[in-house]
């Protein structure tokens, strides 16, 4: 038997008509390229023809350059990209087994009721705007880090670089601390999802092996949801990369590469917030704008690879991050 | 391993995982207390409607960021939620068409973006251009941000509509736009208004893209195409500020920015819960 | 007693799928024709190739010829929008739309075809039609959905109505109803073959006798037999149709 072929007629184009409805996909599809297409095309652009200078008069060593200096003219955006980096590693260090052990709190062993009440109280934490984290940082989570925090890392792991004295209340150690807080939502709530989908005769059939509830879940589970869990933490690390207020609050802002994770640094987004109104000749601000380029470039990166991760493990929509 | 160790083992992880929680929980704790308890002796109402004063100048207010927080999200909105919406639509009506896949992608690129990136953005696009700090760059700024959450918001609300409604409408020769018009888009108004109302509590509190867009201004709203000041850029101004009282007045408008956004966060959760 | 709908040479699918091959049928005019057959073998698509619903799928395709009135619904002069309002249909789970009241449910179609002027007696008659006007014209401004399933399956017959088609598809009208709500839609139906072509899909082959004038057997999308109900039950020709009806497959 032969498979004829699609013969609509307006398919074979015999009687293509312009009806309403053609307008009506013309309309909403002109609205769609100039909402995003163009938005995103205008942005990369204005981006490069405003790094531009900067680009075209330090080119590739602007990236590896450690000094900064507006006053003398010298761009270089290692300490902020070293900054960035530490500060978010930092968070990712910190924030991922604590956004695990929440994630599995609250699926494996909170109580429905407890956890209908502690679900919506992390995510809070997302609703939170980042100058309110970054306020809390200056007056509460700096000096504790100070008086508390930095003494007995200083006494126990002193003798390591990164807990060198003296301790300085802003500090990448703080900034990776602020951080930290502000990817635990996003980090625990897609991970939630990745334990939620595994199945449970997975689980059943551990526990009916004797195993425990630690075994179970390190043996099963988390092998099971880790391709998704790994998507969790880009998402958290596009997050950490890019924040800008909080950071810039609680780093010191001081652009040079220190070991100690106890005294301050910088970050791509601080420097930017901070001296971008300063900046009041040509090359300064198209470096702080190349900086800006960079930023863009690491952070889109990471989301597109944290993105695909979770799609394709989760089929992730939106509206988590 | 016996089963002792083991047993401990279990106990330990557990512990760990209510810790975690804990730990968590313990920061969102300290914030809300303490910009209550600080914030609350501040709130008064001519706090809520008086002009800053200089500091160390008693009286004086937040009525003009509060004013200006306003108008900035107003401008954002009027700019992005339209162009989100017919995105969004787009991307739900038309999903197998390749302009809809760049356009997905794009979409989801441009979630994230980090927020200071567009206020470079807004700054190369409108301030230098229009040759200032304008309310318009800042709600420019903030309608970047706010496009691609509506996009997606809009497409998913849209597709949540049952495949039978849109057939029963088509079935009844009704067009294709009149069916997506008067049946899906109104079938999903309230997963779009939720959505749309979430992410304006997002973006309200934004202050990176503001800083060199709207940047500040000690004095009312004066047209879009000045500067204007808004409460998470006064907030900043003033948290980083040597002085006491505006240490004092940051601590006061921020209880006033997150009341507004924890009010408007769980009541559209609650409402939404409810299905209206 | 002449045909209202010719089906000439039908063939139907998705993509790479080959749903209907070669049907031709004729459905005579006010007459209740009943589609059965077993779960998968097509019913759905013929009835959606009949009034061009079929090809909003996007991997569909047809081809053949369904002549209504001895027209071709499928040549290219035809607007598709045209033929859906002539020949009106009734889905499986009821659906009324949620977002309007269920006066507008009624009132959407009209308006869409402009018939603006008398919206309350067209509203009226067609609730009447569907033998549902007393149970909710105190209630028009109220949502659909707080009406029971029976009834918002009238509804939704009404709503078919109130755009004047000349002939109504229904498929599976009763499979999520029960007994009561179900014999309801029976009565209206054998009602409204007065004036209107009714062309009904459904699994149970006790409604198709109760209802139908003729009815048609599909296998595998291949029409088997066709036939006044009484024959096509009491004495089928094919052995595959007695095999149906009599429970030894499907
Ligand atoms: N959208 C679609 N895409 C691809 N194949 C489809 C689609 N819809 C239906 N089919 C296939 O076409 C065939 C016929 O489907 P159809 O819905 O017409 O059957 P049916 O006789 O109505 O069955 P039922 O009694 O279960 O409703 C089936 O094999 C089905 O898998
Ligand atoms: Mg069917």
């Amino acid at each position: 038997m032969k498979l004829r072929v699609p013969s609509f007629s307006i398919l074979n184009g015999k009687s293509w008509k312009f009806t309403h409805d053609t307008l009506f996909q013309i309309f909403l599809g002109v609205i769609s390229i100039i909402s995003v297409i163009v938005l995103a095309a205008l942005l990369l652009r204005e981006l490069i023809k405003g790094s531009w200078p900067a680009l075209s008069t330090f080119g590739l060593e602007f990236l590896f350059s450690t000094a900064w200096n507006p006053v003398t003219g010298e761009f270089g955006a290692l300490p902020f990209i070293y900054g960035t980096i530490v500060s978010s590693m930092l968070a990712l260090l910190i924030g991922v087994p604590l956004s695990l052990g929440i994630a599995v709190y609250l699926t494996e062993i909170a109580s429905s009721r407890v956890r209908a009440i502690l679900s919506p109280v992390v995510e809070l934490l997302a609703a939170i705007p980042s100058v309110i984290i970054g306020l809390w940082g200056i007056f509460v989570l700096a000096p504790f880090v100070r008086e508390h925090l930095a003494p007995p890392l200083m006494n126990y792991l002193g003798f390591l670089p990164l807990f060198k004295g003296p301790a300085y209340g802003y500090s990448v150690l703080t900034a990776g601390l602020v951080l930290a807080i502000m990817i635990i939502p996003i980090i625990s709530s897609v991970s939630r999802e990745a334990i939620l989908a595994v199945p449970s005769l997975q689980k059943e059939g551990a526990l009916a092996l004797g195993a425990t509830r630690f075994e179970t879940i390190i043996s099963v589970v988390l092998p099971y949801a880790k391709g998704a869990i790994f998507g969790a933490v880009m998402l958290g690390l596009g997050r950490a990369i890019g924040e800008t207020m909080a950071v810039t609050m609680v780093i010191g802002n001081n652009p040079q590469i220190f070991t100690s994770l106890l005294h301050p640094g910088y970050t791509m987004a601080a420097v930017i917030a901070n001296e971008f109104t300063e900046a009041t000749d040509d090359v300064y601000l198209a470096a702080l704008i190349e900086i800006g380029l960079v930023l863009f470039a690491i952070s889109m990166v990471v989301n597109i690879i944290a993105r695909v991760i979770t799609w394709k493990y989760l089929k992730l929509e939106e509206g988590l991050s | 391993m016996n089963m002792l160790s083991r047993k401990a083992m279990d106990r330990l992880f557990t512990f760990f995982c209510i810790a975690s929680t804990a730990l968590a929980i313990i920061p969102l704790g300290s914030m809300l207390y303490t910009i209550f308890v600080k914030g609350f002796s501040v709130i008064s109402i001519d706090f809520l409607t008086k002009l800053p004063t200089p500091a160390r100048e008693a009286g004086g207010g937040f009525g003009n960021a509060i004013q200006g927080s306003f108008i900035v999200v107003g401008i954002a909105s009027i700019i992005g939620i339209p162009l989100g919406i017919g995105a969004g639509m787009y991307l739900a009506e038309f999903p197998n068409s390749r302009l809809s896949r760049i356009v997905s992608f794009t979409a989801d690129v441009l979630t994230g973006v980090p927020s200071i990136i567009t206020g470079i953005f807004a700054y190369l696009l409108i301030v230098l251009r229009f040759g200032g700090f304008s309310a318009l760059a800042g709600g420019v700024a903030l309608a970047t941000m706010m496009i691609p959450f509506i996009v997606r918001t809009t497409e998913e609300a849209m597709k949540l509509v049952p495949a039978e409604l849109r057939e029963a409408s088509l079935a009844l020769g009704a067009p294709r736009w009149k069916t997506s018009l008067a049946v899906v888009l109104s079938t999903a108004r309230f997963g779009i208004i939720t959505g749309v109302l979430l992410t304006i509590a997002r973006i309200a509190g934004e202050t990176a893209p503001l800083l060199f867009t709207a940047f500040n201004n000690r004095f009312w709203f004066d047209g879009v195409m000045n500067p204007v000041a808004t409460l998470p850029v006064m907030i900043y101004t003033y948290a980083i500020s040597p002085f006491e009282d505006w240490h004092a007045q940051a601590w006061g408008s921020a209880l006033v920015l997150v009341a507004m956004i924890l009010v408007l966060n769980i009541g559209i959760k609650l409402a939404a819960g409810r299905r209206w | 007693m002449g045909n209202k709908i010719e089906v000439l040479d039908l063939n139907a699918g998705f993509g790479s799928t080959h749903v209907l091959k070669n049907i031709s049928i004729n459905i005579p005019k006010n007459r209740v024709t009943a589609i059965i057959g077993p779960s998968g073998c097509g019913k759905s698509t013929f009835v959606r190739c009949l009034n061009r619903i079929h090809e909003l799928v996007p991997s569909a395709w047809v081809n053949g010829r369904v002549l209504l009135d001895g027209k071709n619904i499928y040549d290219s002069d035809v607007d598709p929008v045209d033929i859906r309002r002539r020949v009106g249909m009734v889905f499986q789970k009821p659906n009324p739309f949620p977002a309007m009241s269920i006066y507008d449910n009624i009132a959407y179609g009209p308006k869409i075809h402009g018939m603006k002027a008398k919206l309350d007696e067209i509203v009226e008659d067609s609730l009447r039609k569907a033998a549902l006007w007393d149970e909710v014209k105190h209630r028009l401004k109220d949502s659909p959905l707080s009406l029971s399933g029976g009834q918002q399956q009238r509804l939704c017959i009404a709503r078919a109505l109130a755009v004047e088609p000349e002939v109504i598809l229904f498929d599976e009208p009763c499979s999520a109803l029960d007994p009561v709500a179900t014999a309801k839609i029976e009565d209206l139906i054998l009602e409204l073959k007065e004036n209107y072509t009714i062309v009904i899909v459904t699994h149970n082959m006790q409604q198709a006798a109760r209802i139908a004038d003729f009815t048609a057997f599909f296998l595998m999308g291949e029409l088997i037999e066709y036939g006044e109900t009484a024959q096509i039950f009491e004495n089928p020709r094919d052995k595959r149709t007695e095999d149906y009806i009599t429970g030894r497959f499907g």
